[in-house]
């Protein structure tokens, strides 16, 4: 059902684990619905994010997306990391189920939330960042049988 | 992989090497169709009525009772949909509970569509349905009352003696899917007052796509499958000889063996729910401790998602399933666990194990510390932890 690439994040997901003073934190998702993210970035003076921890409850899509995206932000800088869509994490993944694209939508609004706390702590507006939902999960509807 | 340790028994069995071999001549060598007249058909039709008399009497049923399906959601589709239809000049009022397989719980609400009413029961915090409330919500009108023998996912045997004495007093037909039970509790249609019954073979180390459905004699329902004089004209289609013969076969080993398979079974069940509980803070038991289905385990991890942790057992070559939304394909988790009581985001964090006739004292200890680590595994690195932890620790 995932391919190798998920399967390999899920299994050894990279930058595990939290951040002690973070410059920005970002948590979404719903437990109700079975996946949180909360994503901690290090932003140094320059606006590189020098380094990027997460921490997910969730489906093994969950751990890998998140996963990757912390992956693919971590170096860049804040406009780049705005860049990275849910679009750019599936593609990187090589694809997920399609009942786990809002796994991909929630990595990217956790960088975004994350972002926007660096934001709000530093008194500053980053251009092209939107506030973040804080639940994203809800959107998708359920088949009929 | 190397070694594969399977506790998905509820979900389906290994088919007993004696069933795959009494099914086995039933393809190439007595292949004729039972409806024939010749006497190379007369083979199959005798085996399809040795396996009939084999199943009728582990129930205590009539072989004429006894009506070959394609298994059990086949089987409870037929009960409620004919007794709907036979029976809707009666009444269109029905009775089940809210932790029925689909199969039951999607039929109802399809008759729901089609003018029935339908009561889906409260069950307890254990998963038993509450018998003041069955009792209360008898109607004149109602025709029907469906409560399963006992629950797929958290294994609770329900009191099905209570709810048939209840039904036959009221006059009300009562239908039990005991798909699960079969094979692994005794089962007395007359003691039980039960006028129709599901079972699948697959559950009870059978082949996959045979069932049946007793029909006690004297209701009335209907062929669901119209088409030809097979089953007594109430379903038709040329018989699944080697399904059928397998089905026997699978029924007679289970019904020899049931006293002391269940006790290794239920022994095993019990040490790996007392090695959980007492090794992994912040788990729980699901269902009813006692009145359960004797090879079913069914345990929340509170901060852990069900998908994450099924498919890190798997990498240690250990099949089981859970109730989470992940694996349910919709974002709700389990309705059972959901009825029993939980809150959403522990019910995501369930785990069912179901052993088998194989299961050994080593597999459940091997897999204890599988879940153990895995466990710990997941709840570093889940967010929900961090917070209770933080929320609880002795500093904060």
């Amino acid at each position: 059902m995932y391919s190798e690439k998920v399967m390999d994040h899920f299994k050894n997901p990279r930058n595990v684990g939290e951040i002690e003073n973070a410059s920005g934190v970002g948590t979404v998702g719903n437990a109700k619905c079975g996946d949180i993210m909360r994503i901690f970035l290090d932003i140094d003076d320059n606006g590189i994010i020098q380094d990027v921890k997460f921490k997910t409850f969730g489906c093994g899509a969950a751990v890998a997306t998140s996963s990757m995206a912390t992956e693919l932000v971590k170096g860049k800088t804040i406009q780049e990391a705005l860049q990275v869509t849910n679009q750019a994490v599936m593609e990187a993944l090589d694809g997920l189920p399609p009942v786990k694209v809002h796994c991909s939508l929630l990595a990217e609004e956790a960088i975004h939330a994350a972002l926007w706390d660096y934001a709000e702590k530093n008194g500053i507006k980053i251009e092209g960042l939107e506030k973040p939902k804080d639940d994203i999960s809800e959107e998708e509807e359920e088949e009929d049988y | 992989m190397g070694k594969m340790i399977y506790l998905d028994n509820a979900a389906t069995t290994k088919t007993a090497p004696e069933v795959v071999e009494a099914m086995l001549p039933y393809f190439s060598e007595f292949y004729g169709n039972a409806s024939t007249v010749y006497e190379f058909g007369g083979k199959s039709k005798e085996a399809v009525s040795r396996a009939r008399e084999i199943i009728a009497n582990a129930i205590g049923a009539k072989e004429n009772e006894i009506y070959f399906t394609a298994g059990g959601s086949e089987s409870d589709n037929w009960a409620i949909k004919a007794a709907a239809e036979a029976y809707g000049d009666k009444g269109k009022h029905i009775i089940t509970s809210k932790i029925e397989h689909h199969a039951v719980l999607h039929t109802c609400q399809w008759l729901e569509q089609n003018g029935f009413e339908v009561t889906y029961l409260d069950v307890d915090e254990f998963g038993v349905v509450k018998l003041e409330e069955l009792k209360k919500a008898i109607r004149p009108d109602t025709i029907l009352i469906s409560i399963m023998f006992a629950n797929n996912e958290i294994g609770t045997i329900e009191p099905v003696e209570e709810i048939g004495r209840i039904a036959k007093e009221q006059g009300i037909l009562f239908h039990t899917d005991a798909v699960q039970a079969f094979g692994q509790v005794p089962i007395h249609v007359d003691e039980l007052n039960i006028d129709m019954m599901s079972s699948s073979g697959h559950k009870l180390n059978g082949p996959k796509g045979i069932g049946f459905l007793y029909i006690r004699k004297g209701v009335k329902i209907r062929s669901f499958v119209h088409g030809g004089a097979q089953e007594r004209k109430r379903r038709a289609g040329t018989e699944n000889v080697p399904g059928i013969v397998g089905f026997g076969k699978a029924v007679e080993l289970a019904m020899a063996n049931m006293e002391t398979r269940t006790a290794k079974e239920r022994e095993l069940r019990d040490y790996l729910m007392e090695r959980i509980l007492k090794e992994i803070p912040f788990s729980r038991i699901n269902g009813h401790r006692t009145s359960r289905l004797p090879n079913n385990v069914n345990i929340c991890f509170q901060f852990v998602e069900g998908e994450s942790l099924l498919i890190m057992l798997d990498m240690k070559g250990i099949c089981g399933s859970s109730g989470s939304a992940c694996t349910s394909g919709s974002l709700d988790p389990s309705h059972v666990l959901l009825a029993i009581g939980l809150p959403h985001e522990i019910a995501h964090g369930s785990l069912r194990l179901t052993l088998g006739e194989e299961t050994s004292r080593e597999d459940i200890d091997y897999t204890v510390d599988a879940v153990k680590e895995i466990v710990k595994k997941l709840r570093e690195m889940s967010p929900l932890y961090e917070d209770y932890m933080k929320k609880n620790s002795p500093k904060g």
